[in-house]
């Protein structure tokens, strides 16, 4: 289309229905961005000393944004002590520039793994203290976004060399192994995450010696790698049949044995083919930790909750539910762009 | 529409794909009956022409006449033009869920509105033209290549077109298939029919066109008879190409 | 001809890890049953046949709290059952038309489906089920000034009424205000319909991704071949490309299913009686939770096993022939 006339006339009028379903669409997106607007900046509060003073100075029509200014710190960070919070705040911002470091592709090889294995040390260190002159800080006070990063970032961490074996296994010739990965893997694939979480959280206890405890945050997060290692199974598995038998044949006829076949040859590649599917379980990993909320970890959707529920700030669910709806929103966008932007690459290197 | 002007008009036509200039001012008439194989190297802008006759591909510059009819975005242009003209694709383009006598009822039955008894009528008289009638109920992934480029040809002409347009119809054939389709081109020509064919076949155009158009980097470069083409090109570049073309 | 060695390595390596698992299996079950033994929680599943003694708030058989745990569980199923059942129907109806929005050529049609399937995507599934249900629960007005968006839909507090049909003489019990809230129709829970709408909406959105990945599938020869034999936008779509894209379809939409049957427990954290609640109210109850997270996790598995015998089977029924 050469003119932007011709252009409106064909991709917004191009036809009587067309025609209806743009002047109707044009109408509905206005009346709810302008009640939006509205709700959002116009007739929004900025400051306010206390919840009903804020209704009442919005007349209950616009957004009370005082309430993140009160409540926005605590929503991110719970309970941890209030003058250590530099200590998680410095666990995000560390996280956020791993994971943006991990999309440069020069990285990708022999340094990824040893800088990701310093940093996570290095941030549960900073979050549990205890050593070099810092509190000591239990993870039952952990909350908010760094205890969801800490969860989706270690779970997949440690799922990972786990989902690997399990991917070979299932592809291994010993029935007996075969048997046991296969029996794994679907009975996790058949059962809710919940179900997972609450054996974990629940079961656990039962399972261990003389009543041993064991700390809540370990628990869910043993659910949540035996969980997610099946998943990233799958993914591994699809990985490794995609890739020809040619290579499989090379590395044999040059006398590689099993594993350094494995870890030489074709799991580079096979990882390589599967990196935007595993992004994808990424994803799914990062919203599924809300759900450690349910068995009494103190995540964003806690935290929120909680906030809403103080008796002088009472009620202000959409500004506390959208603050953290905007922060998943963001992380999982940008994360799935960037798959999308990997596979659209790897298609093209193909062809 | 029966006029008595020529069956396809092309006029000065232009056609970009962003930067490129795939089509540069292209222009060729094709009267009733005439048979024009178009050659040239790949990239040079052939199958982007016959594409543009039927409106597959849209050309930003210039006329396209069809029988009278000038293809415009208008809809109904469009749709009176496709009916007009058959296609058939280097890929075959069969649909793969449905039988063989299913392919050539499809749109007789819901372009043309014909009852479905009339419609197979048709449908095994020009299976039995490209001479395949026995596998209609098969399905496509059941024939072979050089099979199932006829029932492309014999969907095509069941919704009796005026014109043919071949875009490279053998390319995709293994060697021994090509010449049971080039018999069934070489009969529909006999025949009378208009066609256009774009094609690397150099013994079927000498056998069949009144007319070789060469063409190279988007624009036509020469047109001239078939004995005259091959006998004695005039530009360099058909030259050249000749010479690659025949030499194996 | 092989020789001996390798297989005997084989062989042993087995041996050692179905020893380990085993071992770890005995030494699991051997705690479990101690600890239990000494804070004097039951073993077994005998709990079934106990009264449970709680209240099912919604329920599509009949149940009184002196009715048994293993009934109990039986309404959680069902209650499951119903919203996976709905649930699916709606989303697919909705996923579709979204999907093929995808793909219109209306710009701002595009782009609003667009639009529809990223918001929903990039958010957790548990956050959009907590907001539809606060928004029926606190913001949904009382009774006598319920929200009226269509005739005989009532909207308020204490749930969403609906007229529902009758048999004999066949018409439709329209619900009205009487009294303190809505009699005649149905009404469904706050909890049933945020549930319903939450898991309805978020599946769409994948749904829609599938339909539209279905449809791109289809090799845009077929669309072209299609339109040069004179086949209008909507022929194409109907005849030609839509049976081609539903065998791409087919199997990512039977996992869709799947998943949105499992996301049915997350029901537990906004009140809806389903069978993830009702375990956990039992195992609350009763201190049993190994046997009734176990036989919690044997239904859904026997239902996800269903699931994909049923894939593999249409997968095998419409293989193209010759392909």
């Amino acid at each position: 289309m050469r003119t932007a006339v011709a252009w409106v006339r064909v991709n917004l009028f191009g036809g009587v229905f067309s025609s209806l379903v743009t002047l109707a669409a044009a109408y509905l997106i206005g009346r709810w961005l302008w009640a939006f607007l509205d709700w959002a900046l116009v007739h929004a509060v900025w400051r306010a000393p206390d919840g009903r003073a804020c209704t009442a100075a919005s007349e209950g029509a616009g957004a009370c944004w005082a309430f993140l200014g009160q409540w926005g710190r605590f929503i991110l960070f719970g309970r941890y002590p209030y003058d250590s919070q530099w200590r998680p705040l410095l666990v995000i911002v560390a996280f956020a520039a791993l994971l943006l470091l991990s999309c440069d592709r020069r990285l990708w090889g022999r340094w990824l793994s040893p800088i990701w294995i310093v940093g996570l040390v290095l941030n549960l260190v900073l979050m549990l203290g205890g050593v070099f002159g810092l509190d000591y800080v239990p993870t039952d006070l952990w909350s908010g976004l760094p205890l969801t990063l800490i969860l989706a970032i270690v779970g997949l961490a440690l799922a990972f060399p786990l989902a690997v074996l399990l991917a070979l296994g299932r592809r291994s010739e010993m029935p007996a192994i075969r048997a046991l990965s296969v029996a794994y893997i679907e009975l996790i694939r058949g059962v809710p995450l919940i179900t997972v979480l609450f054996m974990a959280s629940v079961m656990l206890p039962l399972f261990l010696p003389g009543g041993t405890s064991i700390d809540k945050l370990l628990r869910a997060q043993a659910g949540f790698v035996l969980f997610y290692a099946a998943y990233l199974a799958e993914v591994v598995r699809g990985g490794l049949q995609a890739m020809p038998k040619g290579q499989y044949e090379a590395a044999d006829a040059l006398g590689l044995g099993y594993w350094r076949k494995m870890r030489l040859i074709i799991l580079p590649q096979a990882l390589q083919i599967s990196i935007p599917a595993l992004v994808n379980i990424f994803i799914a990993g990062f919203k599924d930790t809300t759900l450690v909320t349910i068995i009494g970890l103190f995540d964003l959707i806690s935290t929120a909750s909680n906030a809403i529920t103080d008796p002088s700030w009472r009620g202000f669910y959409v500004e506390a539910y959208g603050f953290i709806g905007a922060i998943y929103f963001v992380f999982c966008f940008f994360m799935s762009r960037y798959s999308g932007s990997l596979e659209a690459n790897f298609r093209r290197g193909r062809r | 529409m029966t006029d008595n002007g020529p069956m396809i008009e092309l006029r000065q036509v232009h056609k970009w794909y962003g930067d490129y200039h795939a089509l540069k001012g292209v222009s060729l008439t094709v009267n009733r009956g005439e048979r024009v194989v178009v050659c040239g190297p790949s990239g040079s802008g052939k199958s982007t022409m016959i594409r543009c006759i039927n409106r597959l591909e849209t050309h930003e510059e210039g006329q396209i006449v069809v029988d009278g009819i000038e293809v415009t975005d208008d809809a109904r242009h469009v749709a009176a033009i496709r009916r007009e003209v058959g296609m058939v694709f280097q890929q075959f383009n069969l649909f793969p869920h449905l039988t063989v006598l299913e392919n050539l009822v499809l749109a007789p039955i819901w372009v043309r509105r014909m009852a479905r008894a009339e419609a197979q009528d048709l449908a095994m008289h020009f299976l039995a033209r490209v001479r395949i009638p026995e596998q209609a109920q098969k399905y496509p992934g059941e024939l072979s290549g050089g099979q199932q480029q006829r029932v492309a040809i014999a969907r095509a002409l069941a919704m009796r077109p005026q014109v043919m347009l071949f875009d490279e119809p053998t390319s995709a054939l293994d060697p021994e298939m090509i010449k049971e389709v080039l018999d069934v081109m070489v009969e529909l020509a006999k025949d009378g029919m208009t066609m256009i064919c774009v094609t690397h076949e150099m013994g079927f155009a000498r056998t069949v066109a009144d007319a070789m158009v060469f063409m190279d980097a988007g624009e036509i470069v020469e047109t001239a008879p078939p004995e005259k083409f091959f006998a004695s090109p005039e530009s360099e570049r058909a030259q050249l190409f000749l010479s690659r073309v025949l030499s194996h | 001809m092989r020789s001996l060695k390798p297989r005997l390595g084989a062989l042993l390596l087995q041996g050692l890890v179905i020893a380990a698992v085993v071992g770890l299996g005995v030494f699991l079950v051997r705690n479990a049953l101690d600890n239990m033994a000494r804070a004097g929680i039951a073993t077994g599943y005998s709990y079934l046949d106990r009264e449970a003694s709680f209240e099912i708030g919604q329920s599509l058989v009949p149940y009184e709290p002196s009715d048994s745990y293993g009934w109990a569980l039986v309404v959680g199923l069902l209650n499951t059952l119903l919203v996976a059942a709905l649930g699916i129907i709606l989303a697919t109806v909705l996923g579709t038309a979204i999907g093929i929005a995808r793909l219109a050529q209306n710009w701002l049609l595009k782009k609003l489906a667009l639009v529809y399937v990223e918001a929903l995507r990039n958010v957790p599934l548990l956050l959009q089920l907590i907001l539809w249900w606060d928004v029926l629960r606190v913001s949904a007005p009382p009774p006598r000034a319920a929200w009226h968006p269509l005739p005989g839909v009532f909207i308020s507090v204490r749930g969403i009424a609906l007229p529902w049909p009758v048999l004999s003489p066949p018409h439709f019990d329209v619900p009205h205000f009487a009294g303190f809230n809505f009699t005649g129709g149905i009404t469904l829970s706050s909890e049933f319909a945020a549930l319903l709408i939450g898991l309805t909406v978020y599946t769409a959105a994948f749904i829609a991704e599938i339909v539209r990945g279905g449809i791109e599938g289809v090799r845009h020869g077929q669309t072209e071949a299609a339109q040069a034999l004179g086949l209008t936008r909507a022929q194409t779509l109907r005849l030609v490309v839509m049976p081609q894209a539903l065998r791409i379809i087919v199997p990512p939409m039977l996992s869709e299913y799947l998943a949105l049957t499992k996301n049915t427990s997350l029901a537990v954290a906004i009140g809806y009686p389903e069978l993830m609640s009702i375990t956990n109210t039992t195992l609350n109850q009763t201190g049993q939770a190994i046997e009734a997270i176990a036989l919690m996790m044997a239904i859904y598995l026997a239902v996800s096993l269903a699931t994909s015998l049923a894939m593999n089977w249409y997968n095998r029924r419409i293989a193209l022939a010759g392909a």
